[in-house]
C-alpha cells in the first residue's frame, strides 16, 4: 500500500477537484471579492501514474487566478529575452542557463504551494527565483554582477536565491540531497510544508538522486522529486543517456505521475496533488515533460543534436504561453486585448527593470573578502592576486 | 567505492562485540580499532608512543595547572577519566542536551558507530536525533548541508576519513561556498563532519589516510584535528557551535589509547589557535593529531642526545585556517622548523606551513625547513612501519635542522 489511510481520505474530500488548502483559500478569497470561477478541463494524457492515482481531470480557480498564470509566465519569458539579449550584448559574462520554453513548470508549482514550501534546483534557476519572490531587476543586476543582485552580485546566473528557495546550485545533481534535507528539517519541525527537489532528466542519473530517493523513503520525507525532463541532458538526448526514461517511475518504491510540464495548469494541479501527497505520506517523484527552446547554456546553439524543425515544431504546437492564451480565449476568461495589455505590461516592466539594472555599479572590490567565514571569525588576513596585495581582517587584533 | 575485506572485518569484529560482550573480559571488548599502541616498543631506554606521553593531563592536578581549561572555566569543575572516544561522545552529548535541533548521523552511529564514539546517545535523546544512514556519504553530506541551510546543527560522521572522497564534491562546491555564492543569505554553520582519520597499525589503504590537506585547500570551510580527549571534548564543541562548516578528523588510534583526566563540564577549547605544548629554544617542531606523540619521542631523544638543546613542540590543532603566527614567532627566536604529518609529503599541509614561513622568517632561518612526512604512496599495509614518519625519522629530521 504506498497510499496511507489518511491519503484515501484527503482524496475522498475531492481535493484532487481543486479544493486543496490553497484552493480553498482561493475559493474564499473569490467569494469575499465577488470573483467568478473557472473551470478547466485536462485531456487523457495529461497525467500518468506509477504506483498512485493520478490528479482529477479538471481544475477550478478564480479568475484573476487564471490570469496571474499567464501575466507570470510572460513576465519570466520576458525576463529571460532581456537576459538573452544582455549576454549578446556582453552585459552578462560566465555561464546563463535560460528557461525559455520551460515557464509553466516554475509559474505552475508557485501556484500550487505556499511561501513556507521550499523549492531547491539546479542552475536553470532564473524563473523560480523570479516566481520566489525576487524582483526583476534584482535578478537582472545578479545576471550582470551588479552590487544590487539578489546574491551581491557575487552569484551570478547559477546561484539565485530568494526565501525558501534555496538556490541555484551549480552541480549536476548535487541539489537532490539537500532537498532531502531540507525536508527533513520541515518534518523534525513539525511544519505541514514540503520540498521541492528538482533536477533534469540527465541528472536524474546522478547517483545521488538515487541515495536522495532511498533516504527519503527510509525517513518518510516530504519531499517531491521533481524532474524537468527538457528531452535533452546537454547535448545528449534522454534516451542515449538513460535506461528507463519514463523518470517518473524511477524512484521504485516511491510513486511517481508524470505531467504535462508544457500545461501550466497541469503542472498545478500535479503539484497541488503530490504536496498533499508528499506532507502526508512522503516523497513522490514528479516528471515534468517540457521542452527548452534554447540551447543548454549561451554557449550552445542547441541545434547540433536536433533540428530547427524539431524546436520550431515545439514552439508552434506546445508553447506553454501560447496553449494556454486559447484556453484562456475560449474560456472566455480574458479577451484578446486584455491579453495583449498584459504582455505589453510584462515587456514594459522588464525594459524598466533592465534599464534600472544596466545603473547600478558593481559590488565594491572589498566584497571579494566578504562571507568566506563568519565576520569576526575570519583568517587573519587572505592573500590577493600579487605578493603586495593582502587583504587583513580589521577585527582581528 | 569500498573494499570488502575492511567491512567486512568491521562486521565481524561488531557482532563479536554485540555477541560476546559478557562472556569475554574487557580487554577482548573491543571493536574495530584502536587498540594501544603496542607496536611501539621501546627505543634505547625510552617508553614510546601515546601510552606512556607526559603530554596527557591525567591526574586532577595537571588539570587544574592547565591554562585553557582555566580560560574555559573548568579546571576546577568536576573531571573523569575518559579515553578520546569516550570524550568525543561527551561532546556530542553536551551538544544534544543543549541544542535542539541537533542531530548526529551517519553510518551505524545510532547503535555506536564502528568506533563505539556515538554509543548510548539513541537512548538518550531518541531515535529521531541519533540515527543511521545508508552507505550513502556523497548523500549524508548533502542531506547534512540541507538541513544546515535550514538551521540546524547537524553533526554527521563519515564512517573513515578514506570515504569522505565520495563526499568531497558536496563538502568542497556545496558546504564551503554557499555562504558566499548566496552573498550570505544562506549558510551550513551548523555543520560539522566527523571522521576518523590516520594510521591504526593496520587499517590498509582505505581505513588510514589522512585527508585533511585536500580541505586544507578550500576557503569557506574549517578542518580540526584534536590530540588527546580534553583537546577532542573542547574542539568538538567548539567546531559544532563553530558558525561554519567544519571537519573534524580524529586520529583513530587515540581513540582507546589516549586517556586524560576530562572535565565533565560544557566547555571549548579555541579554534585555529596552535598550542605549545613543550616550550624550547632552538628548534621549533610542529604537529597535530597522533603525529604529537612520535614527535614527542623524538624530541626526547634529541635531548638526551644532544646536551642544552631543548626543542619547542607546538600542536597545529587546527589545519584551516591555522595559526600560523603562533608558528612564525617561534620559528623568529628558534631560526629552525621541522613540520610532520601522516599524510603524504607531496603537497601535504606541511608544504604550506614551510612556505609561509620561510616568506615570513627568512633572515631568520638557520637551516632550510624540514618536512617528516608520509612517503608517497598509497597508505601500505604492510609496510605501514616504513611509510610512517615514526618518531626516529622525525629525530633524523630534527638533528638535521640542529646541525646544518
Amino acid at each position: 500500500m504506498l497510499r496511507s489511510a489518511a491519503f484515501s481520505a484527503l482524496r475522498q474530500t475531492k481535493f484532487v477537484s481543486g479544493k486543496g488548502p490553497m484552493f480553498q483559500a482561493a475559493r474564499a478569497m473569490a467569494s469575499a471579492a465577488g470573483e467568478e470561477t473557472v473551470t478547466f478541463d485536462f485531456c487523457d494524457k495529461t497525467f500518468e501514474g506509477y504506483n498512485i492515482e493520478i490528479p482529477s481531470r479538471t481544475v477550478t480557480m478564480t479568475q484573476a487566478e487564471a490570469i496571474g498564470l499567464y501575466r507570470d509566465m510572460q513576465m519570466v519569458r520576458r525576463l529571460e529575452m532581456a537576459a538573452d539579449s544582455s549576454y549578446k550584448h556582453k552585459l552578462i559574462r560566465g555561464f546563463c542557463h535560460l528557461c525559455t520554453g520551460q515557464e509553466a513548470v516554475p509559474i505552475g508549482i508557485e501556484s500550487a504551494i505556499t511561501k513556507e514550501d521550499a523549492v531547491i534546483t539546479a542552475y536553470r534557476c532564473h524563473g523560480f527565483t523570479y516566481m520566489r519572490g525576487a524582483s526583476p531587476v534584482g535578478i537582472l543586476a545578479e545576471l550582470m554582477g551588479r552590487k544590487d543582485g539578489v546574491s551581491k552580485g557575487k552569484g551570478g546566473s547559477m546561484h539565485m536565491y530568494a526565501p525558501n528557495f534555496y538556490g541555484g546550485n551549480g552541480i549536476v545533481g548535487a541539489q537532490v540531497p539537500l532537498g532531502a534535507g531540507i525536508a527533513f528539517a520541515q518534518k523534525y519541525k513539525g511544519e505541514k510544508t514540503c520540498t521541492l527537489a528538482l533536477y533534469g532528466d540527465g541528472a536524474a542519473n546522478q547517483g545521488q538522486v538515487f541515495e536522495s530517493y532511498n533516504m527519503a523513503k527510509l525517513w518518510d520525507l516530504p519531499v517531491i522529486f521533481t524532474c524537468e525532463n527538457n528531452k535533452y541532458g546537454m547535448g545528449t538526448a534522454a534516451g542515449r543517456a538513460a535506461a528507463n526514461t519514463d523518470y517518473y517511475t524511477r524512484g521504485q518504491y516511491i510513486p511517481g505521475i508524470r505531467v504535462n510540464g508544457m500545461d501550466v495548469l497541469a503542472v498545478r494541479q500535479a503539484v497541488a496533488y503530490a504536496r498533499a501527497y508528499a506532507i502526508e505520506n512522503g516523497p513522490i517523484v514528479v516528471e515534468m515533460k517540457t521542452y527548452r527552446y534554447g540551447g543548454h547554456s549561451m554557449s550552445d546553439p542547441g541545434t547540433t543534436y536536433r533540428t530547427r524543425e524539431e524546436i520550431q515544431h515545439m514552439r508552434s504546437t506546445s508553447d506553454p504561453i501560447t496553449g494556454y492564451k486559447h484556453r484562456l480565449l475560449e474560456t472566455g476568461v480574458a479577451t484578446e486585448e486584455d491579453l495583449k495589455a498584459i504582455d505589453k505590461q510584462a515587456k514594459k516592466v522588464i525594459d524598466e527593470a533592465l534599464a534600472l539594472a544596466k545603473a547600478i555599479p558593481e559590488p565594491n572590490a572589498s566584497e571579494l573578502w566578504d562571507h568566506i567565514y563568519v565576520k569576526g571569525s575570519e583568517v587573519p588576513y587572505l592573500r590577493g592576486r600579487v605578493p603586495e596585495e593582502v587583504h587583513y581582517y580589521s577585527n582581528i587584533a | 567505492m569500498r573494499l570488502q575485506l575492511p567491512r567486512t572485518m568491521l562486521l565481524v569484529s561488531r557482532s563479536y562485540s554485540y555477541t560476546a560482550r559478557l562472556a569475554l573480559p574487557r580487554q577482548q571488548r573491543r571493536c574495530y580499532s584502536a587498540s594501544v599502541d603496542s607496536s611501539v616498543e621501546p627505543i634505547r631506554g625510552l617508553d614510546m608512543g601515546v601510552a606512556h606521553s607526559k603530554l596527557l593531563l591525567r591526574t586532577v592536578a595537571s588539570l587544574r595547572g592547565n591554562a585553557e581549561l582555566q580560560a574555559a572555566g573548568v579546571s576546577e569543575g568536576d573531571s573523569k577519566k575518559m579515553n578520546m572516544c569516550q570524550a568525543i561522545n561527551d561532546a556530542m552529548r553536551h551538544t544534544l542536551a543543549t541544542d535542539d535541533t541537533a542531530v548526529v548521523f551517519g553510518e551505524d552511529v545510532a547503535f555506536g558507530g564502528v568506533f563505539r564514539c556515538s554509543v548510548g546517545l539513541a537512548e538518550e535523546f531518541g531515535n529521531e536525533r541519533i540515527f543511521n544512514t545508508p552507505l550513502t556519504e556523497q548523500g549524508i553530506a548533502g542531506f547534512a548541508i540541507g538541513m544546515a541551510a535550514m538551521g540546524h546543527t547537524a553533526v554527521a560522521e563519515i564512517q573513515f576519513a578514506d570515504y569522505v572522497f565520495p563526499a568531497f564534491d558536496q563538502i568542497v562546491n556545496e558546504a564551503a561556498k554557499y555562504r558566499y555564492r548566496s552573498g550570505n543569505e544562506f549558510n551550513v554553520g551548523g555543520l560539522t563532519i566527523r571522521a576518523p582519520c590516520a594510521a591504526v597499525g593496520h587499517g590498509g589503504h582505505y581505513h588510514s589516510q589522512s585527508p585533511e590537506a585536500f580541505f586544507a585547500h578550500v576557503p569557506g570551510i574549517k578542518v580540526v584535528v584534536p590530540r588527546s580527549p580534553i583537546q577532542a571534548k573542547g574542539l568538538l564543541l567548539a567546531a559544532i557551535r563553530d558558525p561554519n562548516p567544519t571537519l573534524f578528523f580524529e586520529p583513530k588510534i587515540l581513540y582507546r589509547s589516549a586517556a586524560e583526566q576530562v572535565p565533565t563540564d560544557d566547555y571549548v577549547l579555541p579554534l585555529s589557535k596552535a598550542e605549545i605544548v613543550r616550550p624550547g629554544k632552538d628548534v621549533t617542531v610542529v604537529g597535530y593529531g597522533a603525529q604529537i606523540y612520535a614527535l614527542e619521542n623524538a624530541i626526547q631523544m634529541i635531548e638526551r642526545d644532544m646536551p642544552g638543546v631543548t626543542c619547542e613542540l607546538i600542536d597545529l590543532r587546527t589545519i584551516l585556517p591555522y595559526d600560523a603566527d603562533t608558528v612564525a614567532e617561534s620559528v623568529a627566536r628558534t631560526g629552525r622548523l621541522v613540520v610532520a604529518h601522516e599524510a603524504p609529503r607531496t603537497q601535504g599541509f606541511a608544504a604550506e606551513l614551510a612556505a609561509e614561513i620561510q616568506e615570513r622568517c627568512f633572515l631568520r632561518l638557520e637551516s632550510p625547513i624540514e618536512r617528516v612526512c608520509g612517503l608517497f604512496v598509497p597508505h601500505p599495509l604492510v609496510f605501514e612501519r616504513f611509510y610512517m614518519p615514526c618518531a626516529v625519522r622525525s629525530y633524523e629530521a630534527i638533528r638535521r635542522s640542529l646541525t646544518y
